[in-house]
């Protein structure tokens, strides 16, 4: 058995992370490109646009990640294509992100009061004036910390994309485990760099909710 | 000729009749003041008037456009009715001058200096110059409330309607307001006003109007209305609120 | 282009998808249970007056929530295994979900508990009942209250999660597909059944805590 340093063991991990940070940017904005596109459809006239968008949501968050990576990975393959499993897993993750961020979203639009819909439709606004002017802008206010909170989600979300191959940080965890047989180190260590990851994304989350609370009050 | 004209109107929310046939004739320049209980459709029939609700049966017609036909404009519409509400629904993200200036800009599609030109004199003539820069959150509910009927003004609507827009107002603040509208009365404005502020209504209002029940039960003077009230409802209402 | 779907060589192993099912159902009910408990105890915790309740309470949790699930459970299952205690991967895979829905109650609970407002507890004082007898008639049922939505959709993200179970061979459902693929290599059939049943698993769920929710919580 090779001896690794605990050094050896940091490096290679911290190698391996920058597929997962490389794999969570790619999903995050490539799933806020489409979860805004949702978006738009989700507020449409037409019928069949806000329920196929509505029936999408549901499956993506009524069905477990790793089920959505392995159709993913399986699927594209029988339609042809000749997936490696980082463009299985960024396809998987970029839906995966976009469903959830398309709820948030709609929420925020939600929660904007129905006074200011009625004010501004009073004035003659039509109904994109009234989103452009009066309700988007307010609407992104209270979107950003949720959506910085949700980012979270998607860099432990890249975790899973180990399972179908993709070499990021808890694969090699996985095999540097598998060469030194010391597994709470190993994954204490995984565990440390996926903290040092998300912990200051949430710490930004909750720093900009909070300004959003005084904000409101004041 | 009446500038607002409403023929029969229904509406009903559900199994609920909130409207049940009602009549009514604005002429230009008039005051009129709708009194009545919650529940008796005042609100509603206002809505209606500017298209914020639909109505089911009848005929709206404002200044010769009808409401709720699909060939009228409803830009057009709310540009002649302007409408003041009791939450003020003041833009929280713009700041007073902004606000007033959203309409006339992105509607009426003037020139940026044009519209605030404007906006400050609507501004002036609601006693608040001063503010044009201040965010809403910093202003009293009056303040509030003056900049709503600033932001209507800078439409130059031929009607505002105003939905009891002293109701969620400190008492000490109810008297600017109620300065404001009243200026606006003398300036020939036409007004129909939702409104708990009978003494209000007797000083300012051409015509009061009684509803009770969806229907208008009882309309006339304010000094007739007031001082010789027909009907029991009437009698009643005014028992409890005066 | 040819492939046929071929989801009958799926349904011939009914049987193991039912006991993955089954197992998949009985973790979550489990983990749900004892991670609440765990998340009121948290809660308490980090409440409590005394920072050495409260300190190694917020470590818990924002470790927990920064971390994947994933690398919880290979800490858990793998770290153990290596120091001797060898525990079945069912227990294990329970146990790491106890761990990881204790964190995410424990933030659950104390919202909740934070929502029954200043007033209420106040006017407890005022009519002379103790901190205990206020926490009693006063605060929890507002609080459990407050909490149903939050926790009823932890407890489905909880089920959900269980598929990464699978990961130390615990045989739950989608070990379950894994194991079936393997033997009839229709990996998209075998996961789209599997993802089918999930589904479905989630909106009985759904429907059946709306359920439990009204008849519980008539008053409101």
């Amino acid at each position: 058995m090779i001896q690794f340093t605990i050094w050896d063991i940091l490096r290679n991990l911290l190698l391996a992370a920058r597929w997962t940070v490389g794999l969570s940017l790619i999903a995050f904005v490539g799933g806020g490109a489409l979860g805004l596109v949702m978006t738009m459809l989700r507020v449409s006239k037409s019928r069949a646009a806000r329920v196929a968008v509505r029936c999408y949501i549901e499956v993506i968050q009524g069905t477990p990640l790793l089920m959505q990576l392995f159709l993913s990975f399986f699927g594209l393959a029988l339609i042809g294509f000749d997936v490696s499993p980082l463009a299985a897993a960024s396809f998987s993750l970029t839906l995966y992100t976009s469903a959830f961020l398309a709820e948030i979203w709609r929420g925020c639009v939600e929660a904007i009061p129905r006074g200011q819909w009625e004010a501004s439709s009073s004035i003659g606004l039509t109904y994109l004036e009234q989103l452009r002017h009066v309700i988007l802008p307010q609407a992104l206010v209270i979107a950003v910390p949720p959506t910085v909170g949700f980012a979270v989600q998607v860099v432990k979300g890249t975790a899973l994309a180990s399972i179908i191959g993709f070499i990021e940080l808890t694969k090699a965890g996985t095999i540097i485990n598998n060469a030194t047989f010391r597994p709470f180190l190993v994954y204490g260590m995984v565990a440390a760099i996926y903290f040092c990851l998300c912990f200051p994304l949430s710490l930004y989350a909750k720093k900009l909710e909070r300004r959003l609370d005084v904000a409101r009050k004041a | 000729m009446s500038l607002v004209r409403l023929d029969a109107i229904e509406k009903s929310f559900g199994d609920h009749k909130v409207l049940q046939g009602v009549d009514l004739k604005i002429a230009q320049g008039e005051v009129v003041a709708i009194i009545g209980k919650s529940g008796s459709g005042k609100s509603t029939l206002l809505r209606c008037i500017n298209a914020l609700e639909t109505y089911d049966d009848g005929r709206i017609e404002v200044d010769g456009m009808v409401v709720g036909d699909p060939r009228t404009d409803l830009r057009k519409l709310r540009e002649t009715v302007g409408m003041v509400f009791q939450s003020f629904n003041l833009f929280p993200h713009m700041t007073v001058g902004r606000n007033i200036m959203l309409g006339p800009t992105v509607v009426r599609k003037m020139a940026a200096k044009e519209a605030e030109t404007l906006a400050r004199a609507c501004l002036a003539k609601v006693g608040l110059a001063e503010k044009f820069d201040a965010y809403p959150d910093r202003l009293s509910g009056g303040q509030q409330q003056r900049v709503a009927i600033a932001r209507s003004l800078a439409m130059s609507p031929k009607v505002i309607l105003c939905d009891e827009i002293t109701s969620a107002l400190d008492p000490e603040l109810v008297g600017e307001v109620l300065k404001v509208v009243g200026a606006l009365a003398e300036q020939g404005m036409t007004l129909v006003m939702v409104t708990h502020e009978m003494g209000f209504a007797r000083e300012v209002a051409d015509q009061v109007v009684f509803m009770h029940l969806g229907r208008v039960h009882e309309i006339g003077p304010p000094a007739q209305l007031f001082d010789q009230p027909a009907t029991p409802e009437l009698k009643q209402f005014l028992g409890a609120v005066l | 282009m040819g492939y046929q779907f071929h989801f009958g060589d799926v349904f011939a192993y009914k049987d193991l998808l039912i006991r993955g099912t089954l197992l998949t159902l009985e973790l979550s009910a489990a983990a749900t249970v004892l991670g609440l408990v765990v998340g009121t105890a948290g809660a308490l915790a980090r409440n409590s007056a005394h920072i050495l309740l409260r300190w190694p309470a917020a470590v818990y949790v924002e470790v927990i929530r920064n971390t994947p699930f994933l690398v919880q459970l290979f800490f858990l299952f793998f770290g153990l295994s290596a120091v001797g205690v060898r525990l079945s991967a069912e227990f294990a895979a329970l146990l790491a979900m106890v761990v990881n829905l204790g964190a995410y109650a424990t933030e659950i609970v104390r919202a909740g508990l934070k929502s029954v407002g200043r007033g209420q507890i106040e006017a407890g004082l005022s009519i002379g009942l103790t901190r205990w007898q206020i926490f009693r008639h006063v605060v929890i049922l507002p609080a459990l209250q407050a909490i149903y939505p939050a926790l009823s959709s932890q407890a489905i993200i909880v089920m959900l999660g269980s598929s990464v179970c699978s990961q130390i061979s615990a045989q739950e459902l989608t070990y379950a597909a894994n194991f079936i693929q393997s033997r009839n290599f229709r990996s998209f059939e075998c996961y789209l059944v599997a993802t089918a049943i999930y589904f479905v698993l989630t909106v009985l769920l759904r429907q059946a805590f709306a359920l439990v929710g009204r008849r519980v919580f008539r008053r409101s």
